[in-house]
């Protein structure tokens, strides 16, 4: 977004790595005696590089791992296998007293301004904590630099003896953003930032972060299922199903060249806030709901709901190269791609209705 | 006649802190087959009017008419409520979890609902009707389906589940209070195009709760803009999105991540929405509007814009588009001259 980003966001210059990451949930057996070892896929090999200064859009819908990766990238699960590298060093092993100094590094800002505050203590004790448990700052020196990074986010400095609940949900995301920030970190996790706020409020929280990130070269990784938010924020989105990467590239390139048929569907289901557009255009309607994690369908992932699915799909699994002459900064993971002005509506998909009732009851007539 | 004509409602509740007043003074009509969307953000007063028409805000002081083809439901005692709730109007709430009851199976859920209302109904008959109305709502294998619990269901096919219960015994009105908030935007596609579906087919009239202008854009027909318990303005769906006179409709609209066009930064509303308790006085906008000045202080009467009887708006703007352009232009540009631009975040 800034132009100092532009600079230095080469090619080389790669903050974060994540390679083939996995992470299985291991589900919990109905009865005593079964071994049952079933697993929910949340992550099933993600591949994914944050470059310096940009940020990195992660969309999908509900449980398609998006907030589990941004969760095993900041080491708050533990990683089945693959491997996060954090400006080259690896941390996909290190203990929590390892990891301690990374997370100097790497922040988080989560979702629910209401949950992710103690309401029993004040705002500058809790911005002040990142200083404290790293022993940074105590005592006159602490609050001096709660209040610079207060007035930073623009809260007012002397509301620090203030309770979470004198302040409402827009300011209560900036103490959330101020927490985050204390540190002067380089790379913050958003896990849905502004998905509680209302619209007006929204749009403060998103320049908040437009501006700091040209201010102080942040680089974010910001989850949302809001397409047009991420469509906003972003240098690069990741569209995620059920534990993969989908599409990856250039924003405007995914938006306007999308080549997975999933990515069609979701930018075809966000609903327009301009009734000309509202009623011209031609929606695809997927049918069903997300299939089951724990037995995620074979081949492509999406075949059950894919409106271009044929035998191929079934078998296997397609892999994420640039598709139909893109550069090689877009991926999608199809093996039919979408062309620029297929009308997906149109299309019928070539394999029996048997095969694509992987989870009872998916197939529906809507 | 409209099939329901809301004059001057006014609700407000005793809280510790003072009077909450949550509506002042809303008037709307809806007619048959047709989409009323009431937008606004949170506080607006766009839920409590509408639970307070059905008689669900206990404790509350009402005032005002709700006329439902002609008989006024806020003075109707409970049970003459209870034979229009559910029968004549459905309603739809925003978490399909909460709203089923999990000990329950579905079908049950529906079966209870109709013989409630119809006691001449055969249990055999109303579940046949149950799995009818899952079939209508896309629900598959609904014979199987019925017998399930909610929790066996995805939040999608609750909520489906949800507008098959409110549409059970064909109501004439559906209130559909944020009714696919809480859903991904693919499974959202599904609902909206259920709701639009079962509309056409039955002629059901809709008011549609929200504050996604994204779903407005979709489904409405006339549109209420609400803000601090108020009708900002309220006009036929192009009219707001196109031709919209108040600047609290302008500044929703200004502060949403253009959709396919870019700007480099977003402009929201600045400041907070108001307290219910202390609000301000004058116009409830005033505080965060970029346009006010001095008239602002008394508060604006809704009143006809650009000759147009459908479109009102609450504002001491000029009711004619060009004179009101202009005046912007010029309250605008005071602003300029009078401080250097803060830079508000």
């Amino acid at each position: 977004m800034s132009i100092n980003a532009d600079a230095s966001k080469s090619d080389g210059d790669v903050l974060l790595r994540v390679d083939n990451l996995v992470k299985h949930f291991p589900v919990q057996s109905t009865s005593l005696f079964s071994r049952n070892k079933d697993v929910v896929h949340a992550v099933d090999g993600v591949s994914l590089e944050v470059r310096r200064g940009e940020t990195l859009g992660l969309v999908g819908e509900t449980g398609c791992g998006k907030s589990t990766l941004a969760r095993c990238i900041m080491r708050l699960h533990d990683i089945t296998s693959g491997r996060v590298e954090f400006e080259g060093r690896d941390i996909t092993r290190l203990s929590t007293g390892q990891m301690r100094p990374f997370r100097r590094d790497m922040q988080m800002i989560f979702q629910d301004p209401y949950g992710s505050l103690n309401p029993r203590r004040r705002v500058g004790s809790i911005i002040g904590d990142p200083f404290s448990i790293h022993g940074l700052a105590d005592g006159k020196e602490r609050k001096r630099r709660v209040q610079e990074v207060m007035e930073l986010v623009g809260l007012n400095p002397e509301h620090f003896n203030r309770f979470p609940a004198e302040f409402s949900g827009g300011q209560r995301q900036r103490i959330g953003v101020a927490r985050a920030l204390a540190l002067r970190p380089k790379l913050i996790v958003c896990d849905e930032p502004v998905s509680a706020l209302d619209v007006s409020i929204q749009a403060q929280i998103i320049n908040l972060l437009a501006d700091l990130q040209d201010e102080l070269g942040l680089t974010y990784i910001f989850i949302a299922h809001d397409l047009s938010v991420v469509r906003h924020v972003s240098d690069r989105v990741a569209v995620m199903y059920l534990g993969k990467v989908g599409e990856l590239g250039e924003v405007e390139g995914v938006y306007q060249h999308a080549r997975h048929p999933y990515t069609n569907a979701l930018l075809s289901a966000v609903p327009v806030p301009d009734p000309a557009t509202a009623s011209d255009r031609h929606q695809i309607i997927l049918v069903g709901d997300v299939p089951s994690p724990i037995a995620p369908p074979s081949g492509c992932r999406f075949h059950p709901r894919c409106p271009k699915a044929r035998d191929t799909c079934v078998r296997e699994e397609p892999d994420l190269v640039p598709r139909l002459g893109d550069p090689p900064t877009h991926v999608a993971a199809c093996h039919f791609p979408v062309a620029d002005g297929e009308d997906l509506a149109d299309s019928k998909p070539e394999i029996g209705a048997d095969k694509r009732i992987v989870e009872e009851g998916l197939v529906g007539n809507v | 006649m409209a099939l329901l004509e809301v004059t001057d409602l006014t609700v407000s509740f005793s809280t510790p802190d003072g009077t909450l007043n949550a509506v002042r003074g809303l008037s709307f009509t809806v007619d048959e087959g047709q989409t009323l969307g009431i937008v606004g953000e949170s506080g607006s007063g766009k839920s409590v009017s509408t639970q307070t028409i059905m008689g669900l805000t206990r404790g509350a002081r009402v005032g005002g008419q709700a006329l439902f083809e002609g008989h006024d439901l806020l003075t109707m005692n409970t049970h003459q409520l209870q034979a229009i709730r559910g029968a004549q109007v459905g309603m739809i709430f925003q978490d399909p979890l909460s709203s089923l009851h999990p000990y329950y199976r579905v079908g049950w859920q529906i079966i209870e609902m109709i013989r409630s209302h119809d006691k001449s109904t055969s249990k055999a008959q109303a579940k046949a009707r149950a799995i009818e109305l899952l079939r209508l709502v896309g629900i598959p294998q609904p014979d199987r389906r019925v017998s399930d619990f909610p929790h066996q269901f995805s939040g999608g096919m609750r909520q489906r589940a949800m507008i098959a219960m409110a549409m059970a015994l064909n109501p004439k009105l559906l209130i559909a209070d944020e009714p696919t908030t809480a859903l991904d935007v693919t499974v959202q596609a599904q609902v909206l195009q259920v709701m639009k579906r079962l509309q056409q087919e039955f002629g059901t009239a809709i008011i549609m709760i929200t504050h996604d202008l994204g779903v407005i854009a979709d489904v409405a027909d006339d549109v209420v803009v609400m803000y601090a318990g108020k009708a900002m303005e309220h006009a036929d769906r192009n009219t707001i999105f196109y031709k919209h006179h108040n600047p609290y409709t302008e500044g929703l609209l200004l502060s949403l991540p253009a959709y396919g066009g870019e700007r480099e930064r977003l402009l929201p509303i600045a400041g907070q929405p108001p307290s219910l308790i202390t609000l301000p006085q004058g116009c409830p906008f005033r505080p965060r509007c970029p346009y006010a000045f001095d008239k602002c202080m008394e508060e604006p009467p809704l009143v006809e814009i650009a000759g147009d009887p459908e479109h009102v708006s609450a504002c001491w703007l000029p009711p004619d588009m060009k004179k009101r352009e202009k005046m912007r232009q010029q309250l605008l540009d005071r602003d300029k001259a009078a401080t250097a631009p803060a830079a508000a975040r």
